[in-house]
């Protein structure tokens, strides 16, 4: 199963490679890891997608929060969250295919960042799925090119939850 | 760093080096172990003209162990200072035994100036990359400023929760560097911190779990002896009436004088505390971590127990053995807490059916064979010493042959690389523990191929003549690797034995005094000899080849399954 742990780690030289390396040792699989600074200079954050079931998952969350670089450390398993990725990809695109890609793109609130006469390129952010499917919808096409970040993540505060409701569909 | 020169006529300034002497000293450093290099000379300059006492090893290596031993056997940190490169590899297999056992060190090592970091420099190799792992924390410091600090701050991690090395690599340019003096700040690590008190919810719960078994056993291990707490568990073995078990690393937590003592558990422990742990109802694990050594096959282990698990560090609870009530807590106060919630509860079916079991499968040898048995030498070396000397070890069959027959009765009396199980420790282990100790009698039990390693370092015993003795349990073969080609690859002794040196004659070329026993007589004089010699001294004792350690639970098989409980009945 796949659990998204959330780092506030210490803004210094080699935290990054302390918890990779911790990982690495441990065996722990990373799925994806995403790093940014916060409002506080001295803080980072880590989001960390991680694959395995509950104790390896409630290890690694341990482990991770003994590292004395890594100041707290939050499991979302079981909470309600935002969870966001985002994409660039290119697509191949002769002029006669503009009208269905971007007609695809509208569909997936994607944004074309740059085009020319053979391709174009196109921003996608959202939750992973979203993400996998607009993938799945443009190989046809040909994908020439694709970046992703790992997913970052918060969880909403009880109280406006109602308000983003339509998120995540 | 331009803040603090502007005021230059306010504030005194220092060299690095210096400042890392005065750091030093300022956390009671009186002993550390350190070997020289290019980038250490400003630092080995101002120790000089210390007062810190300065041991040259002769190998990095030694050095580290002794640094960890001085530390096991005293629980004050161990200080330890190497040159960048080659200094600081050599470092390696001594901060990965100290981490694996949880062992309190400081690490100095040099690293090339800071602008050269990154350009394959001489000698420089990525030493907090290399260390990372095997380091409870490391740093670089590239600002001299910070110098003091990140040395205080070492002390604090590696003394406190669970203990264990860190590292600090210290490029030249910053032992060069004017510092300004700045007293002490707070140490403030935000990502540090330390449950000491245990949870009082759950010391009640672990308590009244206690109060209602009827077949408890108490299991600890090393975090007993770091965290001080022997008196406490006896205390509360005593009061609750619980029979005790120990890890490897646990020996001497409590008296194995004791009728309460179960010994050690595991592999190679007493067939009486597998058996024990295998039916006992209530398992009461303290400081100890549920090694796969101890626990055989984790899914057959203690398959009637209830699991008590008090732990310093969360992540020791529940990675192998899930927990029924975890206690995050400093044993010493867990227990002491404890102790006042348990009952006394006679419990005599219990202990009837733990007393047959002892009856039924002591530890024992041959003790009416020809040939030296090396377990006859050990124990010989238990009664002429009363039991009182610090033993260090090898690692192999002498290291288990030591933790079955020599009966410890006190914390940090037996130091053995348990977690790493690092060939080569015992001699470097017996320095650091008798400078530590210049009073105490202290041995290594070592066996032949582990005293190859680091042999070495007899010229350092001698060089600060230091009264060490080395008691070579000598079977011409790696023995516990022997043991296992004999046991599960049909007897082919593959590349397991090797052509030692004449141990006797090599000890008195390096300015030690030589013995050797190649009789069963002459094993009590040639001890009684050892023990009254005041200089270094190895004594070579020439031991059955071919003898193994048993009991033995082969790997993967649980803990009740062992071989050997029947051996003097098939011989
Ligand atoms: C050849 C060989 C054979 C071996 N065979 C055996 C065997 O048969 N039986 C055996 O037992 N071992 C054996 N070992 C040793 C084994 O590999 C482990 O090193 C050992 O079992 C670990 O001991 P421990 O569980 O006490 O843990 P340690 O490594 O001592 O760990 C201590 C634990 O206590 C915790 N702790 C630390 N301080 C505190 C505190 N203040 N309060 C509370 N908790 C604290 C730590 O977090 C940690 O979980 C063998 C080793 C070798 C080399
Ligand atoms: C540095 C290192 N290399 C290899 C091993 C693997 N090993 C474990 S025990 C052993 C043999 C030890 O032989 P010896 O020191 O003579 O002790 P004995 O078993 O004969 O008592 C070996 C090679 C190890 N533990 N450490
Ligand atoms: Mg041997």
């Amino acid at each position: 199963m796949k659990h998204i742990l959330s780092a506030l780690v210490q803004n210094k030289p080699g935290v990054l490679a302390h918890v990779a390396g911790m990982f690495a040792a441990r065996a722990f699989n990373i799925d994806s890891l995403a790093v940014g600074r916060t409002d506080d200079p001295s803080l980072s954050r880590m989001t960390i997608v991680v694959i395995g079931d509950d104790r390896v998952v409630e290890q690694v969350r341990k482990q991770l929060a003994k590292i004395v670089t890594v100041v707290k450390v939050q499991d979302f398993a079981g909470m309600d969250v935002v969870a966001r990725d985002l994409m660039l990809i290119s697509v191949a695109c002769p002029p006669e295919k503009r009208p269905e890609i971007l007609a695809l793109v509208e569909m997936f609130q994607g944004k074309v960042v740059d085009i020319g006469s053979k391709f174009v390129m196109v921003e996608v952010a959202g939750p992973e799925n979203k993400i996998e499917a607009f993938i799945e919808a443009c190989r046809p096409y040909g994908i020439k090119n694709l970046v992703r970040t790992g997913t970052v993540a918060m969880a909403r505060q009880p109280r406006t939850a109602v308000v983003e409701s339509e998120e995540g569909k | 760093m331009t803040a603090n020169t502007t005021e230059k006529t306010a504030v005194q300034t220092k060299p690095g080096s210096q400042i890392i002497v005065d750091t030093l000293l300022e956390h009671g450093v009186e002993v550390l172990f350190g070997y020289l290099g290019g980038v250490v000379l400003p630092l080995f300059d101002k120790l000089y003209d210390s007062p810190i006492r300065v041991v040259i090893p002769r190998h990095e290596q030694g050095g580290c162990h002794m640094a960890d031993a001085y530390a096991r056997s005293t629980g004050k940190v161990g200080v330890v200072i190497a040159t960048s490169g080659p200094g600081a590899t050599n470092l390696t297999t001594g901060l990965a035994t100290a981490m694996m056992d949880s062992v309190p060190l400081v690490a100095l090592t040099g690293q090339v100036r800071t602008e050269l970091i990154g350009n394959d420099a001489f000698q420089e190799a990525d030493t907090t990359g290399i260390t990372r792992p095997i380091t409870k924390h490391n740093v670089i410091v590239k600002n001299p400023n910070e110098l003091a600090q990140t040395i205080r701050e070492a002390f604090f991690i590696a003394s406190t929760g669970r203990p264990g090395p860190v590292l600090i690599d210290i490029p030249v340019d910053m032992q060069i560097a004017q510092v300004p003096v700045t007293p002490p700040q707070p140490i403030e690590l935000p990502g540090y911190r330390i449950r000491e008190r245990g949870h009082a919810r759950q010391i009640t719960a672990a308590a009244e779990a206690i109060n209602s078994s009827q077949r408890p056993v108490l299991y600890v291990g090393g975090g007993v002896i770091s965290g001080n707490a022997s008196e406490p568990l006896r205390k509360l073995a005593k009061k609750a009436n619980i029979p005790v078990t120990m890890t490897l690393m646990g020996l001497g937590a409590f008296d194995q004088n004791d009728p309460l003592s179960l010994n050690m558990l595991g592999m190679h422990g007493a067939a009486y505390a597998n058996f024990a742990v295998q039916n006992c109802d209530l398992l009461v694990c303290v400081g100890a971590r549920f090694d796969d050594r101890v626990t055989g096959k984790l899914k057959a282990f203690a398959p009637h127990a209830r699991v008590i698990h008090i732990d310093l560090d969360p992540s020791s609870i529940s990675k192998n053995v899930p927990a029924d009530i975890p206690v995050v807590g400093n044993a010493r106060h867990v227990l002491t807490e404890m102790l006042e919630l348990v009952e006394y509860k006679e419990r005599k079916e219990w202990f009837d059916q733990i007393a047959e079991w002892k009856k039924r499968h002591p530890l024992r040898y041959d003790q009416n064979a020809k040939t030296i048995k090396p377990q006859y030498v050990i124990e010989e070396l238990w009664k002429q010493t009363q039991g009182q000397a610090i033993i260090t070890t090898g690692v192999g069959q002498h290291q288990m042959w030591t933790a079955q027959f020599y009966r410890f009765n006190r914390p940090r009396q037996f130091i053995t690389s348990g977690g790493l199980g690092t060939m080569g420790f015992g001699l470097p282990a017996a320095i650091g523990a008798q400078i530590a100790n210049p009073d105490t009698l202290v041995i290594d039990i070592d066996g032949d191929s582990s005293f190859n390693m680091t042999l070495t370092e007899l010229s350092t015993a001698v060089m600060y003549e230091l009264p060490v003795k080395v008691c070579l349990i000598n079977n011409g073969y790696m023995g516990m690797v022997r043991q296992w080609q004999e046991l599960f690859y049909g007897k082919r002794y593959s590349c397991s034995s090797l052509k030692s040196p004449d141990f006797a004659r090599l000890a008195e070329a390096f300015g030690a005094v030589g013995l050797r026993a190649e009789k069963k007589e002459d094993v009590p004089a040639v001890i009684k000899a050892m023990l009254a010699e005041k200089r270094p001294c190895v004594a070579d004792f020439r031991v059955d080849p071919e003898e193994n350690v048993w009991p033995m639970v082969p790997a993967g098989k649980s803990l009740h399954e062992m071989d050997g409980l029947d051996i003097f009945e098939m011989a």
